[in-house]
């Protein structure tokens, strides 16, 4: 075999090693996370220590779309706050799409890349009219002012928030208010979206309204979407489901998995889906019926198929 | 309660002066002001009352809502006039009793003094009754830029204005949810004495600034998330330009300044 030929295929190899890793790269990803906080504690007169994360691995890839489950305190917003440098890690490493979260320099590209969307509707929009506030994260980019326009316009028109431009927010309603706080992420084109309990604060339509604007962030522009939440029939719309307590990853599958494990979620003070639920129910009363039913569809459609 | 908060009092009309950039409107009502402490006689004044007047007609608002401003401050121009009219002593004396003692410089000082104030607050009216306030905010952030080398925190300030904005409605209504809270436990706000008042708020304001802080450090971590670092390589949607209007404008503000400057002079 000549030099050449060898030249050649090492190449080969190269080139097929570098698309599988822009095809397949993570887009977070987490090594041994460990994250401590301090508290003053004013009856001892001394300084306590608490683990928020311990030891996390978690591994995210591109245009996922996964639920983060777990009940208050266990975690799960500490760790999506690492996810765009908003904390660093006290111990080990955090990557978004191959970048280090304890670089500064790294800081800016990293919350360009993963936009977040918070609990609050009211306490995350900055400015007194609709489509300045969608504007204000591409400003701080530094895009030109025509593309900003442009950029705005197309992403209010995307969350059905268009004709709304110029009005107030405080106006408007919690579910409208989390639409414009996705038009403004979505206007800086990231490749990632977290939601941190986006639609905990809503009402049932509202959270409706969040959740068809989620789905086609992930299924129509192939954003990654990472996705807190304690409500299960959010969830159950996700890829993957990663359950947390007490700062460690206790499950991590998908949904239909996840859900059929009714008696460990409820030890971990979670519930399941109401269908699912019903189903186990069902199946100790000796109705030939799956354990991992998790909409109602299926439901439905089993229930039929019995007669 | 209805919650119908509007702020500052930006009457929307279509008129010159409402498509005047806020800059331009910024500075002239500056100089305005300033001017108004140079001039010192009748032509001053009356040159300055006379373009005041011509302003008011061009912004399209009725001119009972611009006097209307001055409610605010006719406490103030009446202490002013009856102070110096019984204060200011000259030559010419009107009438004499028994320690008051009237004299025509006396009513002349407050005269002025009275005419002063009163286009004061007429032309600052006109500036907040013809800008909204997001184009104040604007105007005075490109307006301060070139002080920043002299560290004028210009967009600093501008972006505090621009979360107060935003933040007054909420605030308000988080008042009505706290008053109505705290009503339920059996507070009243509307009984007693100023002094009763007073201490009734005390209930209602700590919760208030509790939450507000809340709030301020929400809002900070969501404006890092969203790539906040003060104006460092930051970019706007909306970017002030001057027109012709705003030109001609300016110009006539130089030959008003000049004039009354030259009055003060000559005369």
């Amino acid at each position: 075999m000549s030099i050449e030929m060898i030249k050649i295929i090492l190449l080969y190899f190269a080139f097929c090693v570098t698309l599988i890793m822009v095809i397949f790269v993570e887009m977070v990803k987490t090594n041994n996370l460990v994250f401590k906080y301090s508290r003053y504690n004013a009856e001892s007169d001394e300084k306590e220590y608490f683990s928020a994360l311990k030891d996390v691995n978690l591994s995210i890839n591109k245009g996922e779309f996964i639920a983060i489950l777990g009940h208050n305190g266990s975690g799960k917003s500490t760790l999506a706050k690492h996810m765009n440098a908003l904390l660093t890690p006290t111990e080990g490493v955090v990557y978004v799409k191959g970048l280090n979260t304890k670089d500064e320099n790294n800081t800016w590209e990293i919350r360009h890349l993963a936009g977040m969307v918070f609990q609050n509707p009211d306490n995350q929009i900055v400015a007194a009219v609709v489509e300045e506030d969608v504007a204000f994260g591409v400003e701080n980019l530094g895009v030109p002012s025509e593309e900003i326009r442009e950029r705005v316009d197309d992403a209010l028109k995307w969350v059905n928030m268009y004709d709304f431009s110029k009005n107030t927010p405080s106006l408007l309603s919690g579910g409208q208010k989390q639409r414009i706080a996705i038009a403004g992420i979505l206007a800086m084109k990231p490749e990632c979206i977290i939601f941190d309990e986006a639609t905990a604060m809503l009402d049932p339509i509202g959270r409706k309204e969040v959740m068809q604007a989620v789905i086609r962030l992930n299924r129509e522009e192939g954003i990654t979407v990472i996705f807190i939440t304690h409500h299960m029939d959010e969830a159950v719309l996700a890829d993957r489901v990663v359950v947390m307590e007490d700062g460690e990853i206790v499950l991590d599958d998908v949904p239909k998995k996840i859900f059929c494990q009714v008696e460990k979620l409820k030890s971990l003070a979670l519930d399941v889906p109401q269908v699912t639920e019903l189903a186990s129910l069902l199946i100790k009363k000796g109705i030939n019926l799956p354990n991992d039913i998790i909409t109602i569809d299926e439901m439905a459609d089993y229930l039929c198929r019995l007669k | 309660m209805k919650l119908n908060v509007t702020i500052g009092k930006y009457y929307p009309a279509d008129s010159i002066l409402h498509r005047l950039d806020p800059r331009v409107k910024l500075a002239s009502t500056f100089a305005f002001i300033i001017l108004l402490f140079v001039a010192n006689d009748f032509w001053g004044y009356l040159l300055s009352g006379v373009s005041i007047f011509s302003v008011m007609l061009l912004s399209k608002i009725p001119l009972k809502f611009i006097f209307k401003g001055l409610r605010a401050v006719i406490f103030i121009i009446l202490f002013t006039v009856v102070f110096n009219v019984f204060f200011v002593h000259g030559e010419r004396v009107l009438f004499e009793f028994w320690i008051v003692r009237v004299t025509l410089e006396g009513v002349f000082t407050s005269i002025r003094l009275a005419s002063r104030l009163v286009m004061l607050v007429l032309a600052s009216s006109v500036l907040t009754l013809t800008t909204s306030p997001l184009q104040l905010t604007d105007g005075i952030e490109y307006g301060l830029k070139p002080l920043k080398k002299i560290g004028v925190p210009a967009h600093e300030i501008a972006m505090m204005m621009t979360i107060a904005l935003r933040f007054i409605p909420t605030l308000m209504e988080e008042v009505d949810k706290i008053s109505k809270a705290q009503m339920a436990r059996g507070a009243e706000f509307d009984t007693g004495n100023i002094i009763d008042k007073a201490k009734a708020m005390v209930p209602l304001l700590v919760p208030l600034f509790i939450s507000a802080f809340t709030r301020a450090e929400e809002l900070a971590m969501a404006m890092e998330a969203r790539c906040y670092r003060g104006d460092v390589g930051r970019t706007r949607m909306k970017v002030l330009k001057y027109t012709k209007s705003d030109y001609i404008s300016s110009v006539l503000m130089v030959a008003f300044g000049s004039a009354i400057i030259l009055i003060r002079v000559l005369l």
